[in-house]
């Protein structure tokens, strides 16, 4: 066969132990990422010059001092926008560049142009730009008194809590705060763009969303959306960071493409990355929560205010997925939540694995600890009680199936010893004064699908070519998460061939338009789905020239291993003969496959409705080991029971728990975003904004699977996986608590995350008299 | 013109020597599989393999290339990812993929060329050293459990070669490409320019502050190596005290057996310090004059009463106390063109004991909140001798006069201690930063005071009384 295997899959086998396709390019330093694209001769380089004040009017702007730098070639303001100054994905409400007014620090101004991206950064130190100040708000709860919101409000209700609290036993009200997150993908956003012969454009993108950059560049430049092609290979990480935000960059180098007729590549610094792009959203939020005397939750009320940032980017979607999450994994039947997107001058904040649920679920998890801390409980007993049952109603309507909460709850308990464990954590205590342990466990529940309805649909093209090798293109951008994987492998189990065969092309508006984003965990089900489609059309009629050619009359005919398969027997024709022939006998061996998610819907109006093809559970138990003299804390294990479904891939799925879970547990603890009050970003580097290391992982973590099958919904009845696990790492801030408890036990829990190694010192130490 | 080998290819370059290796690799040499993913050393994405003339060896060590000024490797063989590979997987490369340590992969080729380095420069390493190797290394994918599991295939393999020569062995197994057998042959006909033109007195030691700080000033600056100044990296004993070259790197320090039986601890304490590639390349001599309030080795070193020698380039050596060169915020006595030779410090005697405490964000690869050092001697259960010292609570790195000479005579109680505390306190004049608030900071140097005595002399201590004072005071 003539495939090669410098794609990983070098053992040749028919199906799921694959390597991520992309592994040997990786550790050989051959991926090319998209500062690595060999560059055109006389490719120009852009830099972003932006705004060092938070809110103000934009008075003047100098470009004189930075255009006498030998080297540079031009810089643009949006007067230079042929089209329309938007790149507003959902709202239009975020110019390019700013034209009279500033919103926040690191809103881009300008865009200079030069023969390397050094002279362009020397030219930006040189430019003025005079504001006058206006005032800023940073905090959202003063942006909402102050009735800045970016959006309308969110109310999701579902029975009636005013009822629902005569009900209650106990009543317990407080506060819960998240901090942000940098997405911190180790690449950097960027682009790069060349105009072709008739002036089209070409756009390389380090993008989770072609079709987001190819709409948005086209509205920039006034030209017809098939006048940009947009071209992914694949991401140095994007954990939803580079969806909406990455049009931003596309759109300059597209512009700059655009006005100069010349290669423009605009690849960010980590500082302009960390300063100019948006972040998790931070959230504050009140609840209040009622139970029965048995523990029953029977009413949550809730207002969430979102720190949207300066623009709406995609905080409206972000803001429904929380309203979504808001009661996790468990059945309430009196819930009345409001939600808040806060229009704050700091950077627009955007997608990030977890897509606002993990601040909803926080919020939750805080709620049954504030409960169970005034009942002198544990909080476990109240999360067992209230886990949803088959049947039972999320309060925005739909009706909990193949409900896996208490399962996989069981299953954890059980497998893990996790009563042992507890008993154990204990007994060190009772025998340790300056460390002591903690411990937590965090059950989640996630639906799967894009919440706004149209989104999930996608499509994907499939060549076999004549010598029998395949050419896979979809709309799923490969950015670690092992798509291009998935991808292969549903190709290969449904032809049954050698997965060598099989080729993944770039992602590319020209062979698979109107994409959506790979996000919302959704990539490899709605893609699949697609693929499937196409592999099915494919195999029928390749299947028909197997019959016409060697078995007009057999009852069952099929394709095994690449040998043709009739009523059982092995004959002598392989795949190879068989293109062949169906090539001379003129048979279509391209496809376009389609899918759109069934039965899901969502009816805004009444905020009720399907919206998830299904729902993903788990259970995680959490043990920290605190050192109460210094502060600092190491996580000794983190034992889950996941529900995969039927993974296609259990090596590839278990790698998605475990860096969602790593990102969770820093999310938690060291991950720490600080802005002054001026709106300017403190935690600008990564001297200054830590993310884990090998040493911050917890020293072990045991990943199981629940043993249910997944529903057909799901590609080869394999769950999603990208997002769900991020939200165990929430467990993280309940176990430390756990254990300053152990070691003070007057301390009064704040519920504001992260738990740095700060907090934690000063929390131990909190009824302290003096330093 | 600076020259040196680049994989398998012998280099001349007229480029200029602050030029950031990096970019030299990416810009000049197409090499594409090194990455730029922070320019100020805390990722690894960069790192690449240096390896240098040792005796009848070459020994290999990782750097960031993002803060190496090119002239730093003059003379020496620099490995990017295209050098090491051959026509299969390494066993590094191999691990990786077998256990899925690679997801977006941008990270992957720095991890290779940690764990390649590890396994070409050390004997007899254990699965915790092996796994140190990619402590400067970051991933922001995996969550590190799949490189953990390629890691411990990657110290098995190593296990199998016993006490033969890396790298031959490596090149007989197809680990490493055959060219690595000829290096030492090479670089020895790699001779030294001389004639080079001194017209700045910027003095570079491995450039770990100053290209993290002013790298677009020092690319085309004239730069003084630590080697042209013949400050070599030598660490010496001399009668009862210890001298320290300025050109010493942390990893010297760190693994120099000298220290190691001076301070037993040194290798947890500088494990702090830093990644493995900072370590190798960070010189004690930068540490001590970028002068940063919280830099490990200067309050280290302060808590040992350490003397710095300070070279003029008239010729004229004079000697200045460590506690007396820090003068305000950054400023030290240091005259335009003088430079630090070394640093020496009394090697403290039968009964005296030593701790370092730091702590930090993220425990490893972070710049300390509070770091201190303390300098110990008890006799009969009473303070005979202390030196105190703490970074992080005001504009310099501090001494801690006032606080140590309270504590003379005194017995290590917890009395004691909580009345030294109040002393303390007043000493210090922490500020709010991104590293802690004022409180914080406070607070920390009080838990890190007491720690030091409860690792030093823990049977002095009342563990119940502790806890009690430690939330009443
Ligand atoms: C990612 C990262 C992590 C770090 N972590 C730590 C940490 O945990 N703890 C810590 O303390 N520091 C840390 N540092 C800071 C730095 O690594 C150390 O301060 C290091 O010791 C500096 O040495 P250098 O040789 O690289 O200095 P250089 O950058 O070469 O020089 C620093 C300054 O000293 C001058 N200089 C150097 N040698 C001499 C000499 N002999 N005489 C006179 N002047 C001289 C230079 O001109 C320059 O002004 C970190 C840095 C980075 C990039
Ligand atoms: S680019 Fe991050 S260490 Fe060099
Ligand atoms: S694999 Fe993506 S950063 Fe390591």
């Amino acid at each position: 066969m003539s495939g090669s295997n410098q794609d990983g899959s070098a053992t040749g086998n028919f199906d799921s132990n694959m390597r991520n396709t992309d592994s040997i390019g990786h550790v050989t330093g051959k991926s090319v990422f998209l500062d690595d694209i060999p560059e055109i001769k006389g490719s120009l380089h852009a830099v972003a010059f932006a705004s060092s004040l938070a809110h103000g009017k934009l008075r003047k702007l100098n470009l004189s001092a930075a255009l006498q730098v030998p080297g540079v070639i031009r810089i643009l303001t949006y007067e230079d926008i042929p089209g329309e100054n938007q790149v507003g994905g959902i709202i239009l409400d975020e110019p390019l560049l700013a034209e009279t007014e500033v919103h926040y620090i690191g809103q881009p101004i300008a865009v200079i142009i030069a023969e390397s991206a050094h002279i362009a950064r020397q030219a930006r130190a040189l430019i003025h730009a005079e504001y006058e100040l206006l005032p800023v708000i940073t905090d959202p709860r003063e942006a909402y008194e102050k009735g800045e919101l970016l959006f309308p409000p969110r109310f999701f209700e579902s029975g009636d809590v005013v009822s629902g609290w005569e009900e209650c036993e106990y009543i317990f009200e407080g506060r819960a705060e998240t901090g942000g997150q940098e997405h911190l993908y180790l690449e950097t956003q960027g682009a790069y763009a060349y105009p072709d012969e008739t002036g089209n454009l070409k756009i390389h993108s380090a993008t989770q969303g072609p079709t987001l950059i190819q709409k948005t560049v086209a509205r920039i430049l006034g030209v017809a959306m098939n006048r940009v092609e947009v071209d992914v290979r694949r991401l140095g990480g994007g954990f939803g960071g580079k969806e909406d935000q990455a049009t931003v960059w596309a759109g300059l180098a597209g512009l700059s493409a655009q006005v100069l007729q010349k290669p423009v590549k605009m690849v960010l610094s980590r500082e302009d990355d960390m300063y100019m792009t948006g972040k998790r959203h931070p959230y504050t939020s009140d609840f209040k929560i009622g139970l029965t005397k048995e523990l029953k939750i029977i009413a949550l009320e809730l207002s969430l205010f979102q720190n949207g940032g300066a623009a709406s980017d995609l905080s409206p979607a972000i803001l429904e997925r929380t309203l979504f999450h808001v009661t996790n994994s468990y059945f309430i039947p009196n819930v009345k939540a409001a939600a808040y997107s806060c229009k704050t001058n700091l950077v627009p904040n955007t997608a990030f694995r977890g897509f606002g649920a993990p601040q909803a679920m926080f919020v939750m998890e805080a709620a049954i600890s504030k409960a169970a801390i005034e009942l002198k409980i544990q909080a476990r007993e109240i999360q067992e009680r209230n886990l949803i049952r088959e049947d039972e109603l999320f309060h925005y309507g739909q009706v909990a199936t193949n409900a896996h909460a208490l399962p996989s709850w069981d299953d954890a308990m059980k497998t893990f010893h996790i009563e042992e464990r507890i008993a154990a954590i204990k007994k060190f205590n009772q025998n340790n004064s300056l460390i002591k342990k903690g411990m937590a466990l965090m059950p989640v529940c996630f639906g799967v699908s894009f919440t706004k309805t149209p989104m999930n649909q996608a499509r994907a093209l499939v060549h076999i070519y004549q010598d029998g090798s395949i050419g896979i293109s979809t709309g799923a951008v490969e950015m670690g998460q092992g798509v291009n994987t998935k991808m292969k492998q549903v190709a290969a189990r449904i032809f049954s061939v050698d997965p060598r065969r099989i080729k993944l092309e770039t992602t590319n508006t020209t062979r698979v338009a109107n994409t959506s984003p790979t996000a919302a965990s959704s990539g490899a089900d709605l893609n699949g789905k697609a693929l499937q489609n196409a592999c099915e059309a494919l195999l029928r009629r390749v299947l028909g020239v197997a019959r016409k050619m060697i078995a007009v009359d057999c009852e069952n005919i099929e394709i095994k291993e690449e040998r043709i398969i009739t009523d059982g027997k092995t004959s002598s024709f392989t795949w190879e003969n068989l293109i062949e022939k169906a090539f001379l006998d003129r048979v279509n061996l391209s496809e376009n496959g389609h899918y759109a998610t069934p039965f899901i819907h969502f009816d805004k109006s009444i905020e009720k409705g399907h919206p998830f093809a299904y729902h993903v559970f788990g259970t995680a138990f959490i043990e920290v080991t605190l050192d109460c003299l210094r502060g600092q804390y190491n996580f000794d294990g983190v034992h889950i029971v996941h529900d995969f479904g039927n993974s296609m891939n259990f090596e590839l799925d278990r790698g998605q728990v475990e860096g969602a879970l790593m990102q969770g547990i820093a999310w938690m603890t060291m991950e720490e975003i600080s802005f002054d009050k001026t709106g300017k970003l403190l935690s600008n580097s990564l001297s200054s904004y830590k993310i884990p290391d090998i040493y911050a992982a917890p020293d072990i973590v045991d990943v199981k699977a629940l043993e249910r099958d997944g529903p057909d919904i799901a590609i080869m009845k394999s769950k999603a996986i990208g997002e769900p696990p991020f939200m165990y790492g929430i467990g993280a801030y309940f176990a430390i608590q756990d254990a300053i408890k152990s070691f003070n036990s007057d301390y009064k829990s704040d519920f504001i995350a992260p738990f740095t190694p700060e907090k934690i010192l000063l929390a131990l130490y909190q009824n302290r008299s003096r330093p | 013109m600076i020259e040196f080998i680049l994989n398998d290819v012998l280099i001349k370059t007229n480029s200029p020597p602050g030029l950031p290796l990096l970019d030299f690799i990416r810009q000049e040499m197409g090499l594409m599989g090194t990455k730029i993913a922070c320019r100020e050393g805390d990722c690894g994405a960069c790192t690449l393999m240096v390896g240098e003339l040792d005796g009848d060896k070459v020994s290999y060590k990782t750097i960031v290339s993002c803060l190496t000024p090119l002239v730093n490797v003059q003379s020496k063989h620099v490995v990017s990812i295209e050098g090491l590979n051959g026509d299969q997987l390494s066993h590094v490369q191999q691990a990786i993929v077998d256990h899925s340590g690679t997801q977006c992969g941008f990270c992957t080729p720095g991890f290779v060329i940690s764990l390649m380095t590890k396994s070409l420069s050390d004997a007899n390493s254990n699965l915790d050293e092996t796994l140190a190797s990619v402590d400067g290394n970051i991933c922001r994918c995996t969550g590190y459990k799949s490189i953990e599991r390629a890691v411990k295939d990657i110290w098995e393999v190593n296990q199998r070669r016993k006490d033969k020569d890396a790298p031959q062995w490596m090149v007989k197994n197809k680990y490493l490409p055959e060219y690595f057998l000829s290096i030492h042959d090479r670089l020895s006909n790699i001779i030294l320019p001389d004639e080079r033109i001194k017209k700045s007195n910027v003095i570079l030691g491995g450039g770990t502050d100053l290209m993290v700080q002013k790298a677009d000033s020092i690319m085309h600056a004239g730069l003084q190596t630590l080697r042209e100044k013949d400050i070599l990296h030598g660490i010496m004993i001399e009668d009862d005290h210890c001298i320290l070259q300025a050109g010493a790197t942390v990893t010297e320090l760190l693994t120099s057996l000298e220290l190691r039986s001076i301070f037993p601890g040194i290798q947890k304490y500088f494990k702090l310090l830093s990644s493995t590639q900072i370590r190798n390349m960070g010189t004690l001599g930068g540490n001590i004059v970028n002068a940063s309030p919280i830099g490990d080795l200067i309050v280290f070193f302060l808590a040992l009463d350490a003397k710095l020698q300070i070279n003029s380039p008239d010729g004229g050596r004079r000697s200045v106390a460590l506690k007396d060169f820090y003068l305000d915020y950054k400023k030290i006595d240091l005259k335009q063109g003088e430079y630090v030779e070394a640093l020496s410090f009394n090697i403290p005697l039968h009964g005296y004991q030593f701790n370092f405490e730091k702590v930090s964000k993220r425990e490893h690869l972070d710049i300390a909140s509070v770091n201190s050092a303390i300098l110990l001697h008890l006799q009969d259960n009473l303070i005979k001798d202390v030196r105190l010292s703490a970074g992080g609570v005001g504009p310099i790195p501090m001494f801690l006069e006032k606080t140590s000479s309270f504590l003379q005579g005194r017995r290590p109680d917890v009395e004691s201690l909580s009345e030294a505390n109040s002393i303390l306190q007043d000493e210090i004049s922490p500020i709010d930063d991104i590293r802690g608030s004022e409180e914080y900071k406070r607070l920390l140097l009080r838990q890190l005071f007491i720690a030091h005595f409860i690792e030093l002399c823990p049977d002095q201590i009342r563990m119940d009384q502790l806890q009690e004072i430690l939330i009443q005071i």
